[in-house]
């Protein structure tokens, strides 16, 4: 397979967190290297578990089929594999393979010579999976509370929670997250749309320059964040786009187990309404 | 810093204190009951602590003496005793002790009693308690699908309240547009359970026989009648009923189809006959009370103080925690 231009720099030994040089080789375009045997056995395994989950289930339909936790019952014990044990496992097996290709990504990153920015971005979206089927089922006594692996299953529950707070649209922190994401989206389509019209001149014209694109920018609405700056600011929302979801579903029960319209009672309550 | 920046990160700083310390967290454990199949986050998650007050706060009084239904009938004995006559005069009086405890402990005899003539109907407050021993009688008897066996008393609702301390008025209906903020529907205020959904889901819904049913029944909106404010009308009484019993929605629900009962809880046919039970109360023993009570009683409509959830359940699931009185009261439990 041909290689591309700067695929020299990054094909360079060493960097690796953790095997030294046995695992640090390429298979084709693709970097191999301890955490990616991890990835691919955790992946596998993982999936070979949703398959029998599904083969000893009720359906076939890909959007019905799901594997559910545990019930509340077996607190934050083991169940029997039928009844939410394959879900233990798979959960294992889902962070095993997240985090294993977090730790490719750094040594990538390593190789390279860039900063961490990528996994830790990564580390954000983990986050927010870890705290759902991990940290808040532990802050409530309870692997059953985790979410379910199916297509519809899963937003079932995302449904149900969310009622189990009356009207989950007055959480402060899923109020702020629910932003994050919206400008995440925002901004991605400003400079996506920006980029593509730079580089995709009319015909006879020329690909534009950044100049060009600040100049638009500034044109429009009086300011440009620049070529870097755009990255930067696409960093700091996407991550607190993850961070705060997983800050919204954790306070959702662990500390605050009744409506989110309650909750606002401290602004009530606050000394300044006579 | 600009003076205008530093007041406004000032102000920031305070209310994210605020947050922190005056909203009412509650600290893991937590208490969980599953009211589903596992995965679909069908549960009850409960502050252990808030349980606990609720307990204390739902013990039953104390029995006055123990019963004797034997001896002469209280008809025997006094005089105008129409609806309890048939009791023996020391059951009688019993109860009558027992309901002074439960409704008027500070006002004692005299909030419904001329104390120089116990026999007349003189003070209001009489004529209303007989018509309520009246509806308590219904209530056990008829409504069975939603108190069961437990049963209610008139310490279900009045708790030593003279008035039960929940009940509900008819509001004014939205006044005319005014000023740019348009037509408020009776929203956009602090509403039911804090919420700005509509303060006054009850007149339509519990005080007549307004449609409750809102959802579509179809992927698309065709042929869909019910209007935003319907809706949310509607959610403000599931609102209110939540609160009224301390569960959440899916104690009843599951919201992929809130509407559909196969995937409903049993508990929710209970409600479904509690809601049937409040429009009947309201409409046969409450409402038609009217003539009877001073002014100074009625709501800014003119009508008198009507029964929604919260009037008996009070926070709990089932009122009193479940506790049945018509044991130690088995002359509330059906008309003689």
């Amino acid at each position: 397979m041909a290689m591309l231009s700067f695929e020299r720099k990054y094909r360079v030994r060493g960097g690796t967190l953790i095997g030294g040089d046995m695992f640090d080789f390429w298979v084709g375009p693709f970097y191999v290297g301890f955490f990616g045997v991890t990835t691919i056995f955790f992946a596998a395994l993982g999936t070979v578990l949703i398959v029998y989950g599904a083969s000893q289930g009720p359906t076939w339909n890909l959007w019905q089929i799901s594997i559910a936790p545990p019930d509340l019952k077996y607190g934050l014990g083991p169940a029997p594999m039928l009844e939410g044990g394959l879900w233990q496992v798979i959960t294992i097996c889902a962070i095993g393979a997240f985090v294993s290709w977090a730790l490719r990504e750094v040594e990538i990153c390593r190789k390279l010579g860039i900063g961490y920015h990528v996994p830790i971005t990564f580390g954000a979206a983990i986050l927010a999976y870890v705290t759902l089927v991990v940290i808040r089922p532990l802050l409530l006594g309870a692997w059953g509370h985790g979410f379910p692996y199916g297509i519809y299953s899963h937003l079932d529950w995302v449904s149900n929670v969310a009622y189990q707070h009356l009207h989950f649209m007055y959480n402060p922190a899923h109020m702020v997250a629910v932003t994050f994401f919206f400008t995440t989206t925002l901004a991605l389509s400003l400079h996506g749309a920006l980029v593509l019209s730079a580089v995709n001149p009319a015909k006879g014209e020329k690909v534009k320059s950044p100049e060009h694109e600040d100049t638009f920018f500034r044109d429009a609405i009086g300011y440009s964040i620049g070529t870097l700056g755009i990255h930067r600011l696409g960093l700091l929302l996407a991550i607190n786009a993850g961070v705060w979801s997983a800050i919204c579903i954790v306070i959702s029960g662990p500390f605050w187990n009744r409506s989110w319209p309650e909750w606002w009672d401290w602004w009530l309550r606050l000394p300044i309404w006579f | 810093m600009n003076i205008w920046t530093a007041l406004v990160a000032f102000v920031a700083a305070l209310l994210t204190v605020a947050m922190f310390v005056m909203a009412d967290w509650d600290l893991p454990p937590v208490q969980n009951t599953q009211t589903g199949y596992r995965g679909t986050a069908m549960a009850e998650i409960d502050d252990i602590e808030r349980l606990q007050v609720e307990i204390e706060a739902n013990q039953l009084p104390d029995v006055p003496w123990e019963l004797d239904t034997t001896g002469p009938r209280a008809s025997e004995v006094y005089e105008n005793v129409p609806a309890l006559g048939h009791l023996s005069s020391d059951q009688f009086d019993r109860l009558m002790a027992a309901i002074t405890e439960w409704v008027s402990p500070e006002e004692g005899c005299s909030y419904c009693h001329n104390d120089d003539n116990l026999a007349s109907d003189e003070v209001y407050t009489k004529v209303v308690a007989r018509r309520m021993l009246e509806m308590t009688w219904e209530i056990n008897a008829d409504w069975g699908e939603h108190v069961a066996e437990t049963g209610v008393t008139c310490y279900t609702c009045h708790r030593g309240h003279p008035v039960p301390e929940n009940v509900w008025f008819r509001e004014d209906a939205p006044g005319p547009t005014r000023g740019w903020a348009g037509y408020t529907a009776g929203q956009n205020t602090v509403s039911v359970g804090l919420t700005s959904l509509q303060t006054d889901p009850f007149s339509t819904l519990l005080g007549d026989d307004g449609e409750i049913r809102v959802e579509s029944l179809t992927a698309l909106p065709t042929g869909h009648e019910a209007s935003i404010q319907e809706t949310e009308r509607t959610y403000s009484l599931m609102v209110h009923m939540s609160e009224a019993l301390g569960v959440n929605c899916t104690f009843c629900h599951n919201t992929r189809a809130v509407q559909d009962w196969a995937q409903s809880t049993p508990q929710r046919t209970t409600a479904w006959h509690g809601i049937d039970m409040v429009r009947d109360l309201n409409a046969i023993y409450l409402d038609p009370l009217q003539p009877v009570f001073p002014e100074a009683r009625l709501g800014p409509l003119g009508d008198v103080a009507k029964a929604n959830c919260t009037t008996c359940h009070q926070g709990v699931q089932k009122p009193l925690n479940g506790a049945s009185m018509l044991g130690d009261y088995p002359s509330l439990r059906s008309a003689p």
